[in-house]
């Protein structure tokens, strides 16, 4: 058995939705068949099979090739199985994915894991704005989940996340952790601008600030924290920086806020 | 049979099935990982006192808990879910909540989950953090020395309690080096305890009493200061009986105590002053799981 490859054949005018591209939605469908699925461009339908070369025989493991960046929606609404792009993503890589492994092999755009319920996204470029956060008219962000990003992570990362790991290994822009309901960030880098702005619970995990924190953050001291070593250990085989040891620090400053949103949130940094 | 003088009854001893669960109790280090869990598994002899039977199962490095910190391995046992449910809730609330350094987590992941943080996290009067890692939860309690780290839920099994073995010697010299001995090997075995002050009882029960408000009383027949007004067990040569109880997560894990156990006092043998070892039953009718000495010395 060997992947199910989409190759792209030339770089499509408009962006394109593949959000039916996914193991399960291809699960018992033959080559014809997926051949035939029509994906929405613009306002227009066009064929997979107009689309990509297609080869191989394992629907449960997706490989997109080509010029990929404008491929929309990669992933989207997947239970299980694996998806690998060779390449750039487009926008909304993983949307409201609830489990299986998406790996990027560049970088994505935006809106990436908005929805994640569960599963494993690890993306080896950057990120655009919005990772992991809520759609527009969504209560939430990301409720579960694992996002590894091997770069760095656009402006609003985890805004409205409830639940789940984001894990940047590079710099994070403007508004990290935003309207934070849970869940946790770790930033190995540094963050931009008005880290936390409004979040409500949850940790954010940062190398370092750019700007300096918001006057609406306290001071609560340095610390060795214990959930900081299991955190850790999770990590172990990670690829990457959050895969060796120490990732992160043994002792940190522990700032709590939003205060103008309950203060029950964190801001961890180095001590 | 008989093993290096050692007189083996052709008996068997009886236990009872009940609901275990194994918790790992950290700290900055051993000394007090020890502190909170022997305080965790004090007064935790017998069921019928305590609510619970409890005991260390082993000291862990740090490379074997989810916190890289020493630690050690804790088994509770006890007759129902919802008794199980109520110790772990007192007993890790009051002894390891309250020492220093401490954090606590399940040590087994299978089975019926039940409260551990859950509960305890209302402590941290809405100060407490919950963390998902690797698929568990965890409570962040805030307390004075930084902050009590616990796991939401921990695995309940159902287990094996009660095994018994007797040992009759000479006088009470021979009889604690030869339980010592037998608990040395015993604690070695992995997923059993000994629930009693060293593991050793000195107080065995018969069931009923001639008061009617005790269930159990003094096993007259193996006391020997009574031999001659009573119904006796004992021969003129044994002057000191000690009872070894043990709690296991299967029959299999008591059996291989209970081997343990009595190869390490036939070891001591007759030279040693043992002459004899027997075990409690109730004729069968107390406990589903029964253990032949011979057949588990053969």
């Amino acid at each position: 058995m060997t992947a199910f490859s989409f190759a792209l054949r030339d770089l499509p005018r408009q962006r394109l939705d593949v959000s039916a591209l996914t193991p399960d939605r291809l699960s018992g469908l033959s080559r014809d068949r997926i051949a035939a699925i029509e994906l929405s461009s613009g306002n227009r339908r066009l064929r997979v099979g107009d689309l990509f070369d297609l080869s191989g025989d394992d629907v449960a493991d997706l490989r997109f090739e080509g010029s990929c960046g404008r491929l929309d929606r990669i992933g989207a609404g997947m239970t299980g199985g694996r998806v690998t792009v060779a390449g750039d993503a487009g926008d909304y890589l993983g949307l409201a994915m609830a489990g299986g492994r998406i790996e990027v092999e560049g970088g994505c755009g935006g809106h990436a894991a908005c929805g994640l319920r569960s599963g494993v996204i690890h993306v080896r470029g950057s990120v655009g704005d919005f990772l992991g956060s809520a759609l527009v008219g969504e209560l939430h962000g990301m409720r579960g989940g694992t996002v590894l990003v091997g770069g760095d992570a656009g402006d609003r990362a985890g805004d409205r996340m409830r639940r789940g790991m984001l894990l940047i290994e590079g710099n994070a822009g403007d508004y990290c952790a935003s309207r934070l309901t849970a869940g946790t960030i770790v930033v190995l880098g540094n963050v931009g601008a008005s880290p936390g702005v409004a979040m409500v619970r949850g940790t954010l995990l940062a190398g370092a600030l750019k700007h300096g924190l918001l006057p609406t953050f306290n001071d609560c001291g340095e610390h060795a924290l214990g959930f900081l070593n299991l955190l850790q250990r999770s990590w172990q085989g990670l690829p990457g920086g959050f895969g060796q040891s120490p990732a992160i620090p043994g002792r940190v400053r522990r700032y709590m806020g939003d205060l103008g949103n309950g203060g029950r949130g964190e801001i961890l940094l180095p001590a | 049979m008989i093993l290096n003088g050692v007189l083996i009854d052709d008996t068997f001893a009886e236990a009872f099935g009940m609901k275990a669960t194994r918790l790992i109790v950290t700290a900055h280090n051993l000394k007090w990982a020890l502190h909170a869990a022997a305080a965790m598994t004090g007064f935790a002899t017998s069921v019928i006192g305590c609510g619970c039977e409890a005991g260390i199962e082993r000291e862990l490095p740090p490379a074997e808990t989810p916190d890289g910190r020493p630690g050690a391995s804790v088994l509770l046992f006890a007759v129902s879910t919802k008794e199980l449910t109520k110790q772990i809730e007192r007993r890790v609330g009051q002894c390891v909540l309250t020492s220093p350094t401490s954090a606590v987590f399940a040590g087994i992941d299978g089975g019926e989950a039940l409260p551990l943080g859950k509960t305890l996290r209302f402590f941290g009067d809405g100060f407490q953090m919950s963390k998902l890692i690797g698929g568990r939860r965890y409570w962040r309690v805030p307390v004075m020395d930084g902050e009590f780290l616990c796991q939401e839920t921990t695995g309940m099994v159902k287990a094996v309690g009660g095994g018994n073995f007797l040992v009759l010697a000479e006088n009470i010299d021979s009889a604690l080096a030869a339980c010592e001995a037998a608990i040395d090997a015993m604690g070695r075995v992995p997923n059993v305890i000994m629930p009693f002050p060293g593991g050793v009882v000195r107080s065995g029960s018969k069931v009923g009493s001639k008061y009617k408000a005790l269930p159990a009383s003094t096993n007259d027949a193996f006391c020997p200061t009574i031999r001659g007004v009573t119904k006796s067990e004992l021969s003129p040569d044994v002057g000191c009986v000690l009872e070894i109880v043990i709690d296991g997560l299967t029959d299999a894990d008591v059996r291989a105590a209970r081997r343990a156990g009595m190869d390490a006092v036939c070891a001591i043998g007759a030279a040693g002053g043992v002459r004899r070892i027997t075990a409690g039953n109730y004729g069968g009718k107390l406990g589903p799981f029964h253990f032949r000495l011979r057949e588990i010395l053969r």
